[in-house]
């Protein structure tokens, strides 16, 4: 789960870590509101979940209310890798004179948590592993004993030529590590962590990922996310327990398990066709799941044909095609079907459904390419059911 | 032969009886897995389809001389069905269960990593040696003993993949689902290495996907020292960056390769990838074929 920079930073404030102050806007008025109340320049920020916002313009500096206004409305009108700008943030600038890359996350291969820190901020540290990997300083920590105060005391000595800075960094350190042993992260990032004029440390950008898995024992992990920025209708198969993203293609599918989904979208690219979606119904043959994902996949404009893979093993055929027959009465969906069904209870399943008039095969391959077959002739436009 | 689970395993259920927990152990027992125990606090005494439940995991260790777990308890209850597990002696654990967070999974990992305790999961369809034992979900009928070893990060498409090698007239020695967390237990590699000493299995399927360096890893020990033949399936082709696809661990994350870069990877290192399933077992046959 990525977690918005506004929602970070309260996160931040709330522990400790140097913020400066800033307020959340949706519209120019409130940016201005929030400008007023702040020392002059101001940076404006676009809140959207994506890398590069600096790079793509979404951030932007103001020296007067007048500019305020100028590139609040600049921003809002925004879209980022094609995603729409809908609010940004106004915080006072930070008068950077070095600027440093923080992170604690996840390592993946040693699984571990891993500090890394970087002299040079404000870059992704990607692009520094590969130009200069010299500047990057790992430290892996030990899940049983923690990060222990002096063992990042000892990073920061080393990296930090004032003592007294070194001292100021150790503790944003602990900090961090506090933040990503209680919220569940694998990933807490400060980057870039700058210096002023003042010698003061701040926290100018502030990025979080939280642990999927998590919300399943901290469901209050939940509102941390920005459901403004997910796929509504990725938010609703969530909610029905069910895992749905959003492709670009015109050929809807509803697959039994998420690798058989996955492999499903990339069978029906390979032969030349585009999936519109992901979608695992789950292990479960519970017919609520199955009316859910029909009912998002048939509302998706862009999908010409429904492609159903079911590979039934503890799953049963015909429980899938009972819950797809009720669904069928139901909402009778006014798109071509293709129907895989394979494994238990298979032809049981095929005399249920077999009064509907749907193309029903055995073999993946097959299904995959009649679907495409079915799209090109222009499925949506062509057929009918019910 | 096989690897992991044989006729010697002995199982208990932990979480035996909930409702997945019930319904696979009689699954289990019907495939012939030796199924001890089960274990539910406070049920002790109980009996499901005949197996007796004990309160604690020690009580099956002791009494009935299990050495095999499998957990189906609830995420928030599973991790302390892990320690348990572990501190009852147990030496393979098998753990279905979907959602444990990472935080606690990076203390388990290396707990038993350290303790010499095997962990297969989580999140995960289990282990089945065709013929010997099921310790797992797997549906029994499309599984054929056989010379093929099978790893898989996936659940379905691991039955897709085994339904065509059974199909191709071939059949499997040990299929493990390792697990779509983004830690899980067992890598590639450690399967790999028990396959590498197992006299009965000929060659072996890779069924991975996006999401970590586990694939890269595989194809560099393969490159290095893995003398049977192996093909490998890489799902995902159609994932966007940063976008979870339905397992925990199906995640493009900063820096990581996409399915295409993965193929293109472990092709270089030697390995066969197929497009598809059916091809899977096409590929596999061959390079058998060729080996002879």
């Amino acid at each position: 789960m990525n977690i918005q920079e506004f929602t970070a930073r309260e996160i931040f404030k709330n522990h400790g870590i140097p913020v400066k102050n800033f307020g959340l806007a949706r519209d120019v008025e409130s940016a201005f509101e929030i400008a007023r109340g702040l020392r002059f320049p101001v940076v404006l920020k676009a809140q959207v979940l994506v890398g590069g916002r600096g790079k793509a313009g979404g951030i932007k500096l103001a020296n007067t209310l007048d500019e305020v206004q100028q590139k609040a409305s600049d921003i809002l009108r925004m879209e980022l890798k094609g995603i729409k700008v809908k609010k940004l943030i106004v915080s006072e600038a930070v008068d950077i004179v070095d600027e440093y890359y923080v992170s604690i996350s996840l390592d993946r291969m040693k699984k571990l948590p891993t500090l890394i820190f970087s002299k040079s901020g404000g870059v992704d540290i990607e692009e520094t592993a590969r130009i200069s990997p010299e500047k990057i300083v790992k430290y892996d920590i030990d899940p049983f004993y923690g990060l222990k105060p002096f063992m990042a005391r000892s990073i920061a000595f080393h990296v930090m030529d004032e003592p007294q800075k070194a001292i100021e960094l150790a503790s944003i350190m602990m900090k961090m590590y506090d933040i990503y042993r209680r919220y569940y992260a694998n990933l807490v990032e400060i980057n870039p962590l700058a210096i002023d004029r003042d010698g003061n440390f701040w926290a100018a950008d502030a990025k979080m990922i939280i642990d999927d898995n998590a919300t399943s024992v901290e469901p209050s992990l939940e509102t941390y996310r920005d459901i403004e920025e997910e796929n509504p209708y990725e938010i609703k198969a969530k909610e029905g327990g069910l895992s749905y993203v959003k492709l670009d293609g015109y050929i809807g599918c509803v697959v039994n398990g998420a690798g058989l989904a996955m492999a499903t979208a990339d069978i029906i690219q390979y032969f030349g066709g585009k999936p519109a979606n992901f979608l695992d119904v789950g292990g479960s043959s519970d017919p609520a799941k199955m009316k859910l994902a029909l009912e998002i996949i048939t509302n998706d404009p862009d999908v010409k044909v429904v492609l159903v893979n079911i590979f039934g093993g503890i799953t049963r055929c015909d429980d899938i095609a009972n819950g797809l027959k009720s669904v069928l009465d139901e909402i009778k969906p006014r798109l071509p079907f293709v129907i895989r069904l394979k494994g238990t209870r298979e032809e049981e399943a095929r005399k249920i459904l077999e009064p509907y008039g749907l193309t029903i095969l055995e073999d993946m391959e097959e299904a995959i390419k009649e679907a495409i077959r079915v799209a090109n002739k222009g499925g949506r436009e062509n057929e009918h059911i019910g | 032969m096989s690897i992991l689970v044989d006729k010697s395993t002995r199982v208990v259920v932990q979480g035996i009886t909930g409702r997945d927990g019930s319904f696979h152990t009689k699954a289990m027992l019907e495939y012939g897995t030796n199924v001890v125990g089960g274990v539910s606090p406070g049920k002790g005494g109980a009996e499901v389809f005949g197996v007796p439940v004990f309160n604690t995991v020690s009580e099956a260790v002791g009494k009935k001389g299990a050495n095999t777990s499998i957990i189906f308890v609830p995420a928030k209850f599973a991790v302390d069905a892990l320690w348990e597990a572990a501190f009852a002696g147990i030496k393979l654990v098998v753990c279905i269960t979907e959602g444990i967070p990472n935080k606690d999974m990076v203390e388990i990992y290396h707990y038993y990593r350290k303790n010499g305790i095997r962990l297969i999961g989580p999140n995960c369809p289990g282990v089945i040696s065709p013929g010997l034992s099921k310790v797992g979900i797997l549906p029994s009928q499309i599984f054929k003993k056989g010379n093929i070893g099978v790893i898989s990060r996936s659940g379905t498409l691991t039955y897709e993949v085994v339904y065509h090698i059974t199909m191709a007239g071939l059949g499997e020695s040990t299929c493990i689902g390792i697990g779509g967390d983004q830690i899980v237990g067992s890598s590639f590699i450690d399967m790999l290495e028990l396959f590498a000493k197992d006299d009965e299995t000929n060659g072996v399927v890779i069924i991975g996907e996006i999401g970590g360096r586990d694939e890269e890893e595989t194809a560099e020990y393969v490159k290095r020292e893995f003398k049977k033949p192996v093909v490998a399936f890489i799902a995902g082709k159609t994932a966007p960056k940063g976008k979870r696809m339905g397992h925990a661990g199906a995640i493009i994350g900063g820096g990581e390769s996409t399915a295409q870069e993965k193929a293109e990877y472990l092709r270089i290192c030697g390995i066969k990838v197929a497009e598809t399933p059916k091809e899977v077992a096409v590929l596999i046959k061959d390079e058998l074929e060729r080996g002879r």
